[in-house]
């Protein structure tokens, strides 16, 4: 590649794409599961938690103890593999929520009603405190700077997705028809929660849709491999993404949080428990910052106390681009820029014949937030929000 | 200086004692301080010791001409002498002095025009990067031509305040609409653009050499010292070697770029610039319908505090002779905020005490405990703790150092003051007064 630009060897480009697609689709549905911590704190709060980056990292390491522990006291190869990815991600979800509970009381609590960077700071200093917090633990535990995460046999084995193209484009109907048929069973309020629940059919029957009917077109030959376990982090994510998606709009809870995203003190005088909701909006924003930690680590193998900033400025990012303050635009904003990312890291260096590397990748997240910030504020599906005088 | 930078001016404090007194109470701590600096060159109080004189001599109501004096003596005749006596706390004034200018120029940002800039490190960057590449043989590499010859540093110093001042312009331009905290993280990623750029900008045309960094940077030309040393050689003494000169070289360099952005920040402060800025922090939409033209304002900080960063960024590579992108991370930017808001936000003498405060931590107070930890594991010291029982050291993982955990202080620094004293250790004046307006109007209210 470090030859003159030559001509783009664009038959690579083709062959590498559909590979290149499940990697950014993978860190997109990561950075959703982030963003929408800093999106629904966002809501409710009107403030960045610039901590969350660091309840992510908690998460990570949380689940890579949890295995480790399985791996010492030699349950990890014994026990089905999914079932220690169970413990893993929850014991990592529970935590981080656990955690941002606590920072919330400690941290922010306090300062509610202050002007508008007075939080903000003090996010920052929690973030920090978390990061060196994090390293001590683990350097007076095991000794370490970071953590590797034990390898699971079956996650590393591939799946030939390419052969199975066909399946999945089938599939990706069945589903879109199952969406299709919710959206019309029932009646009355049964039938607007239908409604609302048949957005995980027609999302998932989109994304699939996409990746089958790409998978037909970009491998002919159907000899295209995916890691067993990007699938499994696929398929974790969408799971955790429905259950949030069902929370917020089909429970009392989620109404209590809507309401109190919306106007906290109209919400306050219809009898929500504010400060209650509060803790409850940083719980699931801490929840799924660990889960995401979790299955980040297990993805990528190792993680460090610093290993947050990035991927959580990345998730802000994703934040941003969907729309603040919005949940599906949350979800929309991660895939967008994971899949935006995976292609910059892969072709840039192609595409400019080795002059810019994948180095350049994060820049390129941070130009995207740039970029909207200037051009289009409210992001992808958010609204117009007027500054309050 | 002038009258106003005595915050305490004698009118308005009373004191039982006379200022002819203050002054000899002032004099007299300075020379036991610097004395017993000197007698003790590896005593850390005995530093901070000389050091606090100054904060006294800021603080004793004497006339404002002998402040000015005796702060003189303190800075440009004492503290190299100190210095001379240890090395290396020469180099802790000297880093003092930079983070001060950096303190200070980040003050203008946050402290008084309420832009809360994360990014405030990459102008630093710019300015050090500016001449470590054209002052070095790195300037060969990338444009193919000669290394700038030493004296170019002083025409660079002004370059660098403009460079630096135009990024800050630059960066301000596109994202002033934004509201404050968004402002913020557009900044740290600026911030992070910088530092990448800086990594990855060895090629396709070398120009920073990535993360191998540039070194040797060019030093100020030392046009003295040969006539020096001939008069020394003719008195029949040694020379005096360029590398023992350089640290205090500078030493006075850096002084001198603090007093010129120490006198420019108290000027701009009151003036029509310094007002519009501290009412575009109050409440922007208001400042907008006085007439103050918002984004010119706004600009104009950002590109005040760019320069300040600049000319010490310049500064500093040329003193450290070396650098690279790791010198430049997201945590020097919290690092200089932390500063500020220990100080007090808005605040001169506040920012030039949390720089203070917080470099010494780091370079000295982190650094000690390191090596006293280090010292107890090596003897495999058995302490007895409360719950764990007899613990021997030795078996302390060495992972755990906390001249690492500078982050750890940083956090805790901030989360502290945002929560019990947001206005910092030496409010400004116009915040205390705020302050005491509202309580002195909570008093009449609950009386009423």
């Amino acid at each position: 590649m470090t030859t003159a630009v030559a001509a783009i060897d664009f038959e690579l480009l083709g062959r590498i794409f559909p590979r290149v697609l499940v990697d950014g689709i993978l860190l997109g549905f990561v950075y959703s599961l982030i963003a929408l911590g800093y999106t629904m704190v966002y809501g409710v709060l009107e403030f960045i938690n610039f901590a969350h980056s660091e309840i992510f990292m908690v998460g990570a390491f949380i689940g890579a103890e949890v295995l480790l522990i399985l791996q010492a006291a030699r349950v990890l190869a014994a026990s089905p593999p999914l079932l220690s990815l169970l413990a893993s991600v929850l014991a990592a979800g529970v935590i981080a929520g656990l955690l941002a509970v606590t920072i919330e009381r400690v941290a922010y609590r306090p300062l509610r009603g202050a002007p508008r960077l007075v939080p903000l700071i003090s996010a920052i200093g929690v973030s920090f405190f978390l990061q060196d917090l994090v390293r001590m633990i683990w350097a007076l535990h095991r000794n370490a700077f970071y953590l590797t995460y034990p390898p699971i046999e079956v996650f590393n084995q591939r799946f030939p997705a390419g052969a199975y193209a066909l399946w999945g484009g089938a599939a990706a109907v069945a589903i879109a028809a199952i969406g299709w048929l919710m959206r019309r069973a029932g009646r009355g309020v049964a039938r607007a929660r239908f409604e609302s629940l048949s957005m995980l059919p027609k999302y998932t029957s989109i994304a699939l849709g996409i990746v089958s009917v790409g998978l037909l077109i970009l491998d002919p030959n159907r000899v295209l491999t995916v890691p067993v376990k990007s699938l499994v982090v696929i398929g974790a994510s969408l799971l955790v993404l429905s259950v949030l998606v069902y929370v917020v709009n089909q429970t009392k809870l989620g109404m209590a949080i809507r309401a109190v995203a919306e106007d906290q003190a109209t919400a306050s005088l219809m009898g929500v428990n504010v400060n209650q909701i509060i803790s409850v909006t940083f719980l699931i924003g801490g929840l799924m910052g660990g889960i995401a930690g979790a299955l980040f680590g297990l993805q990528f193998g190792t993680v460090n106390p610093y290993s947050g900033f990035i991927p959580g400025l990345k998730a802000f990012t994703a934040a941003v681009l969907g729309g603040i303050g919005n949940i599906p635009g949350a979800m929309l904003g991660g895939l967008v820029l994971g899949v935006l990312e995976a292609l910059a890291g892969s072709y840039l260096s192609l595409i400019s014949g080795g002059a810019f590397g994948a180095e350049y990748k994060d820049i390129f997240a941070f130009s995207v937030l740039i970029l909207i910030l200037i051009f289009r504020p409210r992001g992808l599906l958010g609204e117009v929000v007027r500054e309050k005088l | 200086m002038t009258n106003g930078a005595a915050p305490a001016a004698s009118s308005t404090r009373r004191s039982a004692i006379p200022p002819a007194a203050w002054a000899l109470i002032a004099l007299a701590y300075l020379a036991v301080s610097a004395w017993s600096s000197v007698r003790l060159p590896n005593s850390l109080f005995a530093f901070l010791f000389f050091l606090s004189s100054l904060f006294l001599l800021y603080y004793a109501p004497v006339a404002t001409v002998l402040r000015v004096v005796l702060g003189a003596v303190a800075l440009l005749l004492l503290m190299p002498v100190i210095g001379a006596s240890n090395a290396f706390y020469l180099e802790v004034a000297t880093q003092v002095g930079i983070f001060v200018a950096l303190a200070l120029g980040l003050n203008i940002v946050v402290g008084l025009a309420g832009l809360l800039d994360l990014g405030y490190v990459a102008f630093f960057a710019v300015g050090a990067y500016l001449w470590a590449v054209m002052g070095s043989a790195q300037a060969t590499v990338a444009f193919g031509i000669a290394p700038l010859a030493s004296w170019w540093f002083f025409p660079f110093l002004v370059l660098s305040v403009v460079a630096a001042g135009v990024a800050g312009v630059m960066l301000g331009l596109p994202v002033l609409r934004l509201r404050g905290d968004y402002l913020a993280i557009v900044t740290l990623g600026f911030g992070e653009v910088i530092r990448v750029l800086a990594n990855n900008l060895d090629k396709p045309i070398n120009f920073t050499n990535g993360p191998q960094g540039i070194s040797p940077v060019g030093r100020p030309p030392l046009f003295f010292l040969d006539a020096w040393n001939r008069w020394l050689a003719g008195m029949g003494r040694a020379p005096w070697e360029e590398s023992a000169v350089y640290p205090f070289v500078f030493y006075f360099l850096v002084i001198a770029v603090v007093a010129v952005v120490i006198l420019v920040t108290h000027r701009v402060e009151d003036s029509h610039v310094g007002r519009a800025w501290t009412a575009i922090r109050e409440d922007e939409a208001a400042a907008v319908t006085m007439g103050i033209p918002l984004v010119r304002m706004k600009l104009l900080a950002f590109a005040t505090g760019a320069s300040f960063a600049g000319v010490m960024g310049m500064l500093f590579a040329s003193k450290q002779y070396f650098i690279n992108p790791e010198s430049f991370t997201f945590m020097e930017s919290i690092g200089v905020l932390a500063m500020v808001i220990l100080g007090g936000m808005g605040n001169i003498p506040g920012a030039i005490l949390g720089a203070s405060l917080v470099t010494i931590l780091n370079l000295q107070v982190l650094k000690d405990l390191s090596i006293w930890l280090n010292g107890l594991r090596q003897a495999g010291t058995i302490v007895t703790l409360p719950i764990i029982g007899s613990y021997n050291l030795a078996s302390l993982p060495a992972q755990l150092e906390p001249a690492k955990y500078e982050r750890m202080v940083f956090g805790v620094i901030l989360i502290l003051m945002m929560i019990f004293r947001p206005q910092g250790i030496l409010p400004s004046r116009r915040r205390a007064r705020e302050l005491h307006d509202v309580a002195a109007a909570g008093e009449v209210a609950t009386n009423a």
